[in-house]
Parts: C-alpha cells; structure tokens; sequence
C-alpha cells in the first residue's frame, strides 16, 4: 500500500517536472501569451476609465476601473487552470506521446490531479506577474481590500475550474480531429455567460439562468466582494457554497467521464490519431 | 508453462473514416515462450502494430483472450502496464525537452525514484552507446537512429520482462538500422526478456529472430522456427529467402502485399 502510494506520487511530481519543464522550453510562446493577456488586461481597464468621460458624476469611474480589471485578472487565472487541464490530452496528441503516458502503470486520477496542481500554481504565479505589471498603468487603491478571503476565495475556485477543464479534456480524447476546437467554444461560451466583465443581472434572463451553472460566476462575484468591498470571507457563502458544491460535483464527475472516454478511444481506436 | 505472450481467438475490425469496416485481426493466436525473440512478420497493414497496440494496453480487443505472463490486458491491464515496455516506429518523445528529461519523466511514471533514474539512465546510454554529453540536447536536435536508440533506452529504463519492438528499424538508415539490430541483439545476450519484433523486413526477420509468425490480411498464416518454415518449401538448391517463404504461405508476393496496403 505504501510501496504504491510512493510510486503514485513520484508519477504525479513526474508529470509537474514535465509541465515546468514544456513551459520552459516553450517560453517564447509563454511571453506571447503573457503579452497579450496584459495587453487585453489593460484595454479592458482603459475602457472602464474612458466610462468617466461619459457618465454621470454618480457612478464612480475607479470602481468600474477595478472592476473591469478584476474580471480581466481572474479570468486570466481561471482560464489558464481550465486551459492547461484541458489540453492535457491535445499537448500529449500534438507531441505524439499519448500513447506513452496511457500505457505507464499511473492511476488516471493521479495523472489529472497533479497536471490541476500544475496548472493551478503555473495560472497563480502568471496572475500575480499581471497584476504587478497592471499597477504600472492604473493607480490601483485597494486599501479596503480583504486580500486573504479573496486568495480562500480563489483557491475554491480552482477546483470547480479544475473539474471542468477535466470535464472538457474529455473531448479531445474522444475526437482527436475536432476535440480542441471544441474546447475552445466551451472556454468561450464560459466567458459570456459568467459575468467577467459585467454583472449578471444585466443578462437576459435566460442568459442568467445558465450563468447559474457556471463556477466563474460565484468566484468573480466573491471576489470582487472581498476585494472591492473588502467583505470578509464568511459573509460569502452564498458564493462559497456553490463552488465547493461543483468541485465535488466536477471533479469526480470529470475523471468518471475521462476514464470512460479513455476505454471508448481504446476500443475503437482512437488515442492515436491515425487510429 | 506460463508464456511471455500468449494470444487467443484475437480479433480486432475498425471503421475507416468512409464508414467501411476493417479486419484489422482475425482470430489470431499465438504463444510466445518466454526469453526469446519472437518475429511478426507481414507487409505494411498486415495487422502487426494493431496486435502490439492490443499487447501494449493501448487498443481493447473486439474478442478472443491476450495475456502478458499470465495477465489478462482487457481485465488486467494495470498489472499488465508494469510486465511491458514498448518501442514504435516513431520515437515519440517531447521533441523540445531533453534526452535526459524525457527518460526521467518515463523513469517517474514507473515509479522509479530521480537517484535510481539518473543512475539506470547512465547505465543504460553508456551500454547502448548513446553519448552522456548529448543527453542534455534536446531530442529534436538528434537523428533518427539516435532517437530511436533514446526510445529504446526509455523502454529498458522500467526493466520489462517483456518487450514490444514495433518496427524498430523502419525508416532508418543503413548504419543506424544495423545499429538498433546490434542493440536488439545485446539486449537478447545480457537481459533476461522476451522481444516481440514485429517487422516488414525479412532479412531482420531471419537474423534477428528465434521464432516468426507470418501475418497476412490480419491472420496468423503460419508459426515457427524460420528454419522449420524454410524447410517446408520445395528442396531447391539454394537456402530459400523468406520472401519465398512468404510467398509459399500466403501465395501472395511480398512486394505485391506491400503495394496492395498502399494502394
């Protein structure tokens, strides 16, 4: 049992050696990416202040500012955790070694777990790089903020997000032709249904109904309580208890339907591309 | 006598991207003594790399029974993932991460801890002749041969009793095919496993191999030594090749076989 637990978790640090070691090696592709979310991050924070130019004096421009920029941020973070789990199967498709990594003696929940890990510490350390840059081009006054219950508050995010990249790394299993556009589609619809740049309430209401079901929308609103208002992290259940309900919801429901999709691609053929 | 490989009543068919139905392997059985250099020999898409995808965990049988020591690969598998090693045609590696980092991260998935991975390693590339120093660059740099020599290491890195050898010479070049079959041959001299080799080429076949079977349009055709198989043909006064052999089973010419896949 032991002997076993030791070689599960050596075959999980492999997989986290290997993601650090690809994102090294991949770096110029890394800084491309990186340039692009700031610069996004930053027209996106432009567009809250231009808001002052135009609206009444009751609205106040730095909270729209902040709030544009706090959409920006987190959803950076979140879709960077969805992004690398669910191109866990694409990457190892496009490098050709997926039937390498299928056919070593890993528990498949060991090897999603630790590329979550992975992607959760990688999106982490890419989102405070943002934000430090953020503050080289907006006065960002967060004296109020409760920085602790909004790192809590992201940490349960994680989870719910984890559980539906592995959700989503399930297709390109399943269709190795069209598998990663889907995903892409997936990550896109995620974003207009979850309020990152807007607040819900303002969705048709159907539009509201299916932003129900999306973990973004409890993160981006929990946070921007802890952050802009600075609540503490108790007064967000209403938030909390949605997250931590769909990680234990996504998660196992993720790697059920990963397992099942890997036995269907071994059965008809379908983990190499060429079949 | 448990076998390194035993297979029973394999049958395995695809859907071509047209919907049309394949017979990749029809009833395919066959029994692999342990210790010893077993030979798949057929043409281009004969069904060899769909039984050693079949061998490898990596493809469910449709029907029939395979068993790696024992171990059942449909209800075994995991049991099975740790008897076997593949090497493919296609090296398949990270191309932009190291030599070294590729064969540590293999190292890890079978468990083996970093100290005894660099130690195996080492130990390995020095006795296939694989250079320390370009451990360090990265596989894409490295040719064919090289990557395939790296591919073969990665393979022996998890000690296997048991060996799948896909087409491990294909597509090489001369020195570096001979290369990989010296390798084959040590690896058969100094380690205690069994090499399924499957091959398109039959003067590999010959050399390389203790037993062959011939594959044909997904069907075993004929097992057994390759000089219990030349005997069976008609006395004539030169030894026959294998293609002569080929063609005295199945009836078909090997080079026609090979036109007939590509076609």
């Amino acid at each position: 049992m032991r002997e076993r637990f030791i070689h599960e978790l050596r075959a999980g640090i492999s997989f986290v050696n290997r993601n650090f070691n690809l994102t090294k090696r991949y770096w110029k592709w890394e800084v491309v990416f990186l340039i692009w979310t700031i610069a996004n991050a930053v027209s996106i924070g432009f567009i809250g202040k231009w808001t002052g130019s135009f609206s009444s004096a009751e609205i106040s421009t730095d909270y729209i500012t902040m709030y544009m920029l706090l959409g920006s941020i987190l959803w950076g973070y979140l879709s960077v955790v969805f992004e690398v789990v669910s191109e866990t199967v694409s990457w190892e498709r496009w490098e050709d070694t997926i039937e390498y990594t299928f056919m070593a003696p890993v528990k498949r929940v060991t090897h999603l777990l630790s590329v979550c890990g992975y992607a959760a510490l990688y999106a982490l350390l890419r989102t405070v790089f943002i934000l430090l840059v953020l503050t080289l081009f907006f006065d960002i006054q967060l004296t109020g903020a409760n920085y602790s219950a909004a790192f809590l508050m992201l940490v349960i995010a994680s989870f719910s997000f984890m559980g539906l990249g592995i959700c989503a790394a399930v297709l390109p299993l399943i269709s190795p032709e069209k598998g990663a556009q889907m995903v892409g589609i997936f990550s896109s619809i995620l974003l207009m249904f979850s309020g990152v740049y807007y607040d819900i309430g303002i969705l048709p209401a159907w539009m509201q109904f299916i932003a129900k079901g999306s973990p973004a929308t409890y993160a981006l609103r929990g946070i921007r309580n802890t952050i802009l208002e600075g609540s503490a992290f108790w007064s967000q259940m209403e938030n909390i208890w949605p997250l931590v309900l769909m990680s234990f919801i996504f998660i196992p429901i993720g790697i059920g339907l990963f397992s099942r999709a890997e036995a269907w691609a071994k059965k008809n053929g379908k983990l190499k591309r060429s079949g | 006598m448990t076998y390194a490989l035993e297979a029973n009543l394999i049958c395995k068919n695809f859907l071509r991207k047209n919907k049309k139905p394949v017979q990749a392997l029809q009833d395919v059985n066959l029994r692999i003594p342990q210790n010893t250099v077993y030979g798949l020999l057929g043409p281009n898409g004969s069904g060899k790399s769909t039984f050693i995808r079949i061998a490898s965990t990596l493809l469910i049988p449709d029907s029939g029974q395979l068993s790696i020591l024992g171990h059942d690969v449909k209800t075994q598998s995991n049991d099975v993932k740790w008897l076997i090693n593949r090497v493919s045609v296609e090296a398949s590696f990270f191309r932009n991460l190291s030599a070294f980092e590729n064969l540590l991260f293999s190292a890890g998935l079978y468990g083996v801890s970093r100290k005894s991975a660099i130690q195996r390693i080492f130990d390995i590339t020095d006795r296939i002749g694989l250079d320390r120093k370009r451990l360090n660059e990265r596989i894409r740099d490295y040719s064919r041969g090289m990557q395939q020599k790296v591919a073969i290491a990665r393979a022996l890195i998890t000690q296997p009793p048991v060996l799948l050898l896909d087409e491990p010479t294909t597509g090489l070049d001369p020195r570096a095919k001979l290369e990989v079959q010296e390798l084959i041959r040590v690896m058969r001299e100094k380690l205690d496993v069994t090499i399924v080799l499957t091959t398109h080429d039959m003067t590999e076949a010959e050399k390389m191999c203790d037993k062959v079977a011939i594959i044909h349009n997904g069907k075993v055709v004929v097992d057994g030594d390759p000089d219990y198989l030349m005997e069976q043909l008609p006395k004539t006064q030169q030894k026959p090749t294998f293609e002569e052999v080929f063609l005295h089973f199945t009836g078909v010419d090997f080079t026609e076989a090979e036109k007939e896949v590509s076609a």
